[in-house]
């Protein structure tokens, strides 16, 4: 008995001193890549400060992916990202409670017109676009591979119209294939999301005579199950079989994606194609110089092009009131711009990097920012 | 010179005295103070939304009132299903360790019923949605093909599982600890002397239970449903998290078209909302307000009227 007990205690201080270890370790390393190019002298960084961002979870992962790499060359520098969705950041930004914002839209005509207490009076705030993200329409089919759709279908589907796998429409998009004679379990996202927006403006753009609502934040239709947040979705797709829903691509690991007829060719989902789009797509209208808000074509049918895809925008100041915090949003801005900032956010959150010539002109009014 | 035969007697007044009496006349105003204030928040930030014209609100609602009912119906028809699932099964269990239970093992099963009690709300909603959801489908699918003529079962079975039923399996769950822990003790206050009576009459003992336990706590079984039914109401995390909604009003358990929650509706649409937006949400959470306040006020009636018959005195 005694033996026993002693072993015990031995083992259970052991995993103390391993769990007070970690939590020493990890709580240093919180934000930080690991130093591995300490060695080769990088100039060392002058800028120090605080930066608060508040706005869109979908930029959440990008975000996290950014304010490492850019605390990783600016040590002095703390920037924190709070993902309570786009509304939230644009409330905050305005009211000059957040530095920056995440928005999956761009500012509304009444937001611009109320500007941040943190710009400098008489000055606006900008969109920039730095997140692209391809949106997937994801299905849970067994047996069913390379399933193609096109807008007129989906809408369809989406609507409630269609409610059956074989289905005419979806027959004809797909000879060949064994298409269950099961009835389609349609997901849709509970919560208002950008994704939704940009998934609706897509469908009554392409196939306004089936999907007869506007874009909307709110799913619109009374149709098939609703679940919360992209993880939400993803997970009641992988647990109802032959069910199907759109998702921002880097949530729909694990399922299978449906090819998008685009023109008169049915294109696999692809980053650069995304990209492409909203390079090609037109600014909106009636926006400030260095705005860069985005009316994204939908119906671009270049070869490979993605037209449904979400565009989300940091929002700062052109000036701010404070030059040091002005310095340092244009700092971080630019790597957010950059090859690399694109890159990390590419690999940890799976968007789109930006297209060359978009990026350049991002670039432009990043330069501006003071 | 004072006459000492007239006028009361003023003992000394203690510094003690005064810290102690002054301090809780200060907490007893403080909940006075902040419940006005989170009142006259909830009114001050609803006016916009409750005068807002037709197409400023969310869901191209034509008012206010046609954009919460839904949502009224939805967070007491849940909040309903999940009670008449809970009320039986906590009676039982309270009864169970009160009057059944050798004296060891219902010292361990309230230890287990108090235990459930401190469960965070968001493990209940990742449970409902992972484990619950799933598991029970092909079980409303059994309910829909065999019990469909029961308006309640009808309609198109949800493919998730996702619907109001589970979100009520949830709700009933959650409001088990309290409502157990309050039947419990009620039972335990029965006068001995009741059940004695009973027993001695030649009851048995359910008989007994029936005559001497259950009239005896009417009142505390009233008072722990409504404090059940106050949790269930305002629960926000594992409605959000299981429930699939939409703006609907109907009787359906199955489908996958279920009414919304309000405090669901504003975790659900916050993070998203500006403008208008933000005031209507605000204006929901004023409605659920008031019927959380009806909801005790009935309780309040309730207990009061039926203390008199009740043997508790």
């Amino acid at each position: 008995m005694n033996v026993n007990r002693r072993i015990v205690t031995r083992a259970s201080s052991i995993a103390a001193i391993a769990i007070a270890a970690t939590i020493v370790l990890s709580s240093c390393a919180a934000n930080e890549a690991a130093p591995s190019t300490s060695g080769s002298a990088a100039p060392v960084s002058k800028l120090s400060g605080t930066l608060n961002g508040i706005g869109s979870s979908a930029q959440g992962a990008a975000q996290t992916a950014w304010i490492a790499g850019f605390q990783t060359s600016n040590p002095k520098v703390t920037i924190n990202y709070d993902p309570q969705g786009s509304g939230a950041g644009r409330t905050n930004f305005i009211s000059g409670a957040a530095d920056f914002a995440g928005s999956d839209a761009a500012l509304k005509d009444t937001e611009i017109a109320t500007p941040s207490p943190l710009c400098k009076s008489g000055t606006k705030a900008i969109d920039l676009p730095v997140y692209i993200s391809p949106i997937a329409i994801a299905y849970n089919v067994a047996g069913l591979k390379d399933l193609k759709l096109d807008a007129a279908t989906i809408a369809g589907i989406f609507k409630g119209a269609i409610t059956k796998w074989d289905d005419a429409a979806i027959k004809s998009l797909n000879s060949g294939a064994t298409l269950p004679s099961a009835p389609i379990t349609v997901v849709h996202r509970s919560d208002d999301s950008g994704t939704t927006q940009n998934f609706t403006d897509y469908l009554s753009a392409n196939a306004p005579t089936v999907w007869d609502k506007p874009a909307a934040q709110t799913f619109p239709y009374a149709v098939g199950d609703a679940a919360k947040g992209t993880s939400g979705v993803a997970d009641a797709v992988k647990g109802a079989a032959n069910s199907i829903a759109y998702i921002d691509e880097s949530g729909a690991t694990g399922l299978g994606i449906a090819q998008l007829k685009v023109g008169d060719s049915f294109v696999k989902i692809n980053a650069a194609g995304a990209a492409d789009v909203v390079a090609k797509s037109p600014a909106a209208t009636g926006r400030g110089t260095n705005d860069l808000a985005i009316a994204i074509d939908r119906k671009n049918t270049d070869k490979n092009a993605w037209p449904l895809v979400l565009v989300s925008y940091l929002i700062v100041c052109n000036t701010y009131d404070d030059a040091a915090k002005g310095s340092l949003v244009k700092a971080y801005a630019s790597y957010v711009a950059s090859a690399e900032g694109q890159a990390a956010a590419a690999t940890q959150a799976g968007s789109s990097p930006l297209a060359k010539d978009l990026a350049a002109k991002v670039a432009a009014a990043i330069a501006t920012i003071k | 010179m004072a006459t000492p035969t007239t006028g009361a007697i003023k003992a000394r007044v203690r510094l003690g005295d005064r810290v102690f009496s002054s301090s809780t006349v200060f907490a007893g105003s403080l909940i006075l103070v902040l419940l006005a204030a989170v009142a006259i928040f909830l009114i001050v930030q609803s006016i916009p939304a409750i005068t807002a014209k037709a197409g400023t609100l969310p869901n191209a609602a034509p008012n206010f009132w046609v954009y919460v009912w839904p949502l009224v119906f939805g967070t007491v028809w849940a909040a309903a299903i999940a009670l008449v699932i809970a009320i039986p099964i906590s009676i039982g269990v309270a009864l169970f360790i009160s009057h059944y239970a050798p004296r060891k093992l219902s010292q361990g099963l309230g230890y287990v019923i108090d235990l459930l009690a401190a469960v965070p709300s968001v493990v209940f909603g990742l449970w409902g949605v992972l484990v619950l959801a799933k598991g029970i489908q092909p079980f409303f699918v059994w309910l829909n093909e065999n019990l469909g003529w029961i308006p309640l079962f009808g309609g198109v079975v949800s493919g998730t599982g996702k619907t109001v039923l589970t979100v009520a399996i949830v709700l009933a769950v959650m409001v088990l600890p309290i409502m157990t822990a309050v039947c419990r003790e009620i039972f335990l206050q029965t006068p001995v002397l009741h059940e004695e009576a009973a027993l001695a009459l030649g009851a048995t003992r359910w008989e007994m239970i029936r005559v001497a336990v259950l009239p005896f706590a009417r009142p505390g079984i009233i008072s722990a449903s409504m404090l059940g039914l106050g949790r269930a109401l305002g629960e926000t995390l594992a409605v959000a998290m299981v429930l699939s909604p939409a703006i609907v009003i109907n009787f359906f358990l199955l489908t996958a078209q279920n009414p919304n929650t309000i405090a669901a509706n504003i975790a659900l649409q916050f993070p998203e909302a500006s403008g208008v937006g933000i005031n209507t949400l605000i204006a929901s959470g004023l409605v659920l307000f008031v019927i959380t306040f009806i909801v005790n006020a009935i309780a309040r009636i309730a207990v009061n009227r039926r203390k008199a018959f009740s043997g508790a005195n």
